[in-house]
Formats: structure tokens, sequence, C-alpha cells
């Protein structure tokens, strides 16, 4: 874990997440100011505009916007959501920030629930970092005894309260309609939009649904300005991101760090590629992102517009590193194998089109690839996109379709021969047991 | 059929929801039950149903849907490995197999004595602590190396 940002500097490890902690680092000083100095709804939201937060769960959506969606005389309970059901393969940034910083999620929260007028809150944490949930769950009575929850906060009008609720293992409910049916105690399936959540959310109220990191990055934007969040970043992409960095590298880990950051430096701060080895691929925004050649990605700088504009998506910040080692079939196996395993089931072309995608990899990894397989994944891939409630579909075919444009060559040499490009020493040696 | 203590904890969730949105509970209900009892029968998904003022079916449902829950019994100590691509990278394989042949058993299978389960997991979030495992859904460990592994196995034999 390393910061140049405003979420994770300043803290140490297990030691420093307590409600003492975070008043020390300036914690509630946002909303306090809020209070006191009776700054309107509107007025937060202008400011949330103006730092050009964009939505940091992988859609990018710029968040000020978002919150002027939620209809501003609602008669009746509108709801706010946070969606840390991280279980993106290669996305582990929501954990670091609830379990070393509970209290800013917890503040961005309460400060956009003033700011949206919503009367409730829940967090929806993945049900694998359990002690995660349990943490956030100790932060939360910590708030709440000392007047920061509940009922007039801090001696004002304004009352929010706000409950975690846990996933129990299904990577559906980071979608976020998925994620309200979730917490309405159903299977999680996405729903139809529109009507979208800010009319029709949680119990059939006005919904807001954000992510971890942008909750946490709110009251750094109250309490220094807009302008300050956004000067941290570069135009239309601003502040500082956690990014995710896995796979080949010396120093797996969270890197926070400005949007705009060449990738070559980021790839510095993590340790380099392990063993001396040369860079092949990487996957910039979590396993949904189209997989990136080396030297395309050394040119992309880390922000929005730049991976954007180099054919992929910055999407939840997990930067996927992969060296000369890799295998890149068996790599979209896996893939292929955690989509097929996660969809939902309920649209047919996502629910059958996972499982060809998988078995038809899974195939030509394993030598039995046929000559037409290439074609027949892409019509697969065609045939699934656009063509489903939620994007999971779209997800499970973009790595297809990108693996197979950057890399078919070694698809159609395991075809061809039966047998993998890299050799399987190498390729054993490559993903050994490795631990920094 | 649920201890008192658990009933407690459940009520502690219904608590969290609007007073006409009992069901947002079933969740944790079911993760409190299968606690207590180590698996989910049809028994304890009834009862949950009823404490909750739900139809069966619709906790089964719940259920079913999301992996965590296990519908059939499992060892006292349910091993779940994530083989997952950023994970494979960083040994996660490895670690499965190594799991694999010290308690001589595949992914979905139980050792002959009921003490161990082990499972192949898809994403748990935690991707940089590469190899990571789970113990019975809620604990998770970290960077396990080969020696790790053996220190856990003898620990939760105990």
């Amino acid at each position: 874990m390393s910061s140049q940002g405003i979420i994770l500097s300043g803290l140490d490890g297990d030691r420093t997440w307590r409600l003492a902690d975070y008043i020390k680092r300036g914690g509630y000083e946002a909303l306090r100011k809020i209070i006191a100095e009776k700054i309107s709804a509107d007025d937060v939201i202008a400011e949330v505009k103006k730092s050009s937060l964009r939505g940091r769960g992988g859609a990018g959506f710029p968040t000020g916007l978002k919150w002027s969606f939620m209809p501003r005389a609602f008669p009746g309970a509108k709801y706010l959501a946070c969606n840390s059901d991280e279980g993106e393969p290669g996305t582990f940034k929501d954990r670091d920030i609830l379990r070393y910083n509970p209290h800013s999620v917890i503040e961005g929260m309460i400060i956009a629930g003033y700011a949206m007028g919503c009367e409730r809150g829940y967090n929806y944490i993945h049900g694998e970092i359990f002690e995660v949930y349990s943490r956030f769950e100790e932060a939360l009575q910590e708030a709440r005894e000392a007047g920061l929850l509940g009922k007039n906060i801090l001696g004002s009008d304004f009352s929010f309260d706000l409950f975690a609720h846990h996933g129990y293992g299904a990577y559906i409910c980071g979608e976020e309609t998925a994620l309200l049916e979730s917490i309405e105690g159903k299977k999680g399936q996405p729903r139809f939009k529109p009507p979208f959540p800010a009319s029709f959310g949680l119990y059939g109220k006005p919904t807001t649904i954000n992510n971890t990191e942008t909750f946490a990055s709110i009251p750094y934007i109250i309490r220094e300005g807009g302008d300050a969040f956004l000067a941290l970043g570069k135009p239309n992409n601003g502040g500082t991101k956690l990014f995710s960095v896995s796979g080949h590298v010396n120093k797996p880990g969270n890197y926070e760090i400005p949007l705009g950051t060449p990738f070559a430096d980021l790839l510095e701060m993590a340790g380099g590629v392990r063993g001396g080895r040369k860079l092949k691929a990487v996957i910039p925004g979590g396993s949904s992102a189209p997989v990136l050649p080396a030297s395309v990605m050394m040119d992309c700088t880390m922000d929005y517009d730049s991976i954007s504009k180099a054919g992929s998506m910055l999407g939840s910040g997990a930067v996927i590193v992969m060296d000369e080692s890799t295998c890149m079939v068996k790599a979209l196996e896996r893939l292929s194998y955690f989509y097929f395993e996660e969809s939902c089931g309920q649209c047919t072309p996502c629910r059958e089109g996972t499982g060809w995608l998988y078995r038809v990899v899974h195939r030509i990894e394993n030598g039995l690839g046929r000559p037409d397989d290439l074609d027949l994944l892409n019509s697969v891939t065609a045939n699934i996109m656009g063509r489903t409630i939620c994007a999971l579909g779209d997800a499970a075919s973009m790595p297809v379709q990108s693996f197979i444009k950057h890399f078919g060559d070694e698809f159609a040499f395991h075809i061809e021969h039966k047998k993998c490009l890299v050799p399987q020493d190498v390729q054993r040696e490559g993903s050994k047991i490795y631990v920094a | 059929m649920l201890s008192p203590e658990s009933l407690k904890k459940i009520d502690r969730e219904i608590a969290k929801y609007p007073p006409d949105q009992k069901q947002s509970a079933s969740m944790s209900a079911l993760r409190i039950a299968q606690e207590e009892k180590g698996w989910l029968s049809s028994e304890t998904i009834e009862f949950v149903a009823k404490y909750l003022e739900m139809p069966a079916i619709a906790v089964y449902e719940v259920a079913s849907f999301y992996n965590m829950y296990d519908l059939s019994p499992v060892g006292a100590r349910k091993i779940t490995v994530c083989t997952n691509l950023p994970c494979a990278l960083s040994g996660g394989v490895h670690a499965a197999d190594y799991i694999k042949k010290r308690l001589g058993i595949d992914f979905n299978e139980t050792t002959s004595d009921g003490k161990f389960t082990l499972k192949e997991g898809e994403c748990m979030g935690a991707c940089g602590d590469a190899p990571v495992l789970l113990v019975n859904n809620h604990h998770m460990c970290s960077w396990m190396t080969e020696e790790k592994i053996d220190q856990l196995l003898e620990d939760l034999k105990k």
C-alpha cells in the first residue's frame, strides 16, 4: 500500500482505522463545515460537480451529475447505497479503504445523504471479506455513539442512518440493480433499466448507488474544495485514484496516485516485472476490460481518457500484469470460467453464451481446438453483446474479443499444434507461489 | 430450531431494515444459521423462512443463489482457494495443488475423517495478497506459501 493521494495517505495499516484517528487526520471536518455553515444541498452537489469526480466503481460516470438525478421533492423515503461488493478479478482497493479508513466512507455517505435528502443508507460489502464487514459495523457504532449518525446529526435537524449489509458470494451483486435486489433479500438478478434507481431503487424508492472509493473522496472535496480535488488529477479526470496492481510484479498492492500518471511509473512503483522478465500484456481496468499488449500499455497514462483511447477501459483501476511466461489462452480460460460461473442465468445469451465461451477456450487450451474455433468465439460474443439486461455479458465478451485480437497468433498456434506457444516449464516457473 | 443466541443476532439484523422489509435480513439470517448448524438443511431454511415470515421457496432461492451457503454437509473446516487469473499468476493454482496433495482430496471433496472440505473459489477481492484462501467463509488467509499452508493445516487440526 502506497499513497500520494487523499484516502490511504497517513494511515498505519490496522492501527489507525478508529474514529479518534480519523478525526486527528481532519475527519468529519467536512460534515461539521456543512452543518455549521448551513451549506445547502445544491451547493454540496455543485462542489462535487466542480471536482470532476468520476465514479470509481468502473463506469466512470460523473458523480455530481448522478447526484443531481435524484428527485428533490419526493414525498417519502429516499435511499443511498454504497457498492463495496468488490469481486471483479484484479480489484482489491475497496477492501483496503474499508479496513484502514472506514470513516472516510461513512462521512462521504452522510454528506451524500444530506445532499440528496436520503434518510437511510446501506453499505453492501463483499461476503468474502467478512472480517472487513465486522470492522465496518464497529466503525458505524463509533459514529453513532459520537452523534455523527442517527437523529439530529451534530445537533442539526438533519437525520441519517447507515447500516452494513453483506453479500455471500455472487459477483453479479456488484451490478447496481442486482445489489438492490440483494439488499431486498432476494436473488441478485439485475433489473431492467429504465426505470433507473434514481426513480425506482431500493424498495421502489429513489436511490443512488456509488462505489466505496467515490464516497471516500467526498470529504476531501467538501473540505478542500472541488477545484483542489480536480487539480490533483487532470481535466475531466479529477483527483487521485487507487490502482490495484496484481499479477507478475514484484510488489503487488494498492497504489493511490494522481490520474494521468504514466503507466510506466506505476509499474515501477509496483517493483517492476518479476524475475527481470519482459512485460507481455496488461488488463488495465479489471478482468472485464479489454487486454492491451505491452507496447500499447507502456505509452498510456492512467486516466479514463488515455486508456479509453488505447482501446480499453480504466474500469475500477485494477491493473493485472502479465509477463512473457504467460500463456494467453490459459489466462483467458481462467477469466471465461469466472464469467460462466458468475452469470446469474437470467438472460439466455449470457447464460448459454458464457458456457460456450468457456468450453471453446477450454478445448483450445487442452489441445482439442478446431480450425474455426476463433470464428465461433467471435460469433458467440457478437450474439451476447448488447443483448442482455446487464453488462455481465459484455464483460464476459470483451476479454475474449481482445485476447483474440491482440494475441490471435497464440490461439492459432494452440489450435494447430495442440500445445502452448509458451513452454509448460516456463509457465510454471513464471506463476509459481510468489510472496513479496 | 436455532439457538437463542442466533435468534438474537438475527433480530439485530432485522432491525437494520424498515419494519415492513423483514425479508432483507434473509441473507444474514441464513449466514447466522449456517454458522450454528454448519450447513443449511431444508429444515433450517424453512425455519428461517417462518421466522422472517417469508415463503420457504423465497429463502431457498437466496440460499441456492449465493455460493457461500452450503446446501449439503461440509467438513468441520471448509477451505476455499482462489484460482482466478490474478491469483493464478502469483501461485494460486500451485497453492491449491499443494493443499490437495496434503489433504489427499480434490476440489468439492471432504477428507474421510470429516475434518476438511476443499473448494475452488472465485474472486475474493484480495488479489494483491495472492495466494489467498478462506477458512469457513469468514477467515481470510493471505500470502499462502507452502510453509504457511502446512502451519494452517496443523492449527486447524487442533
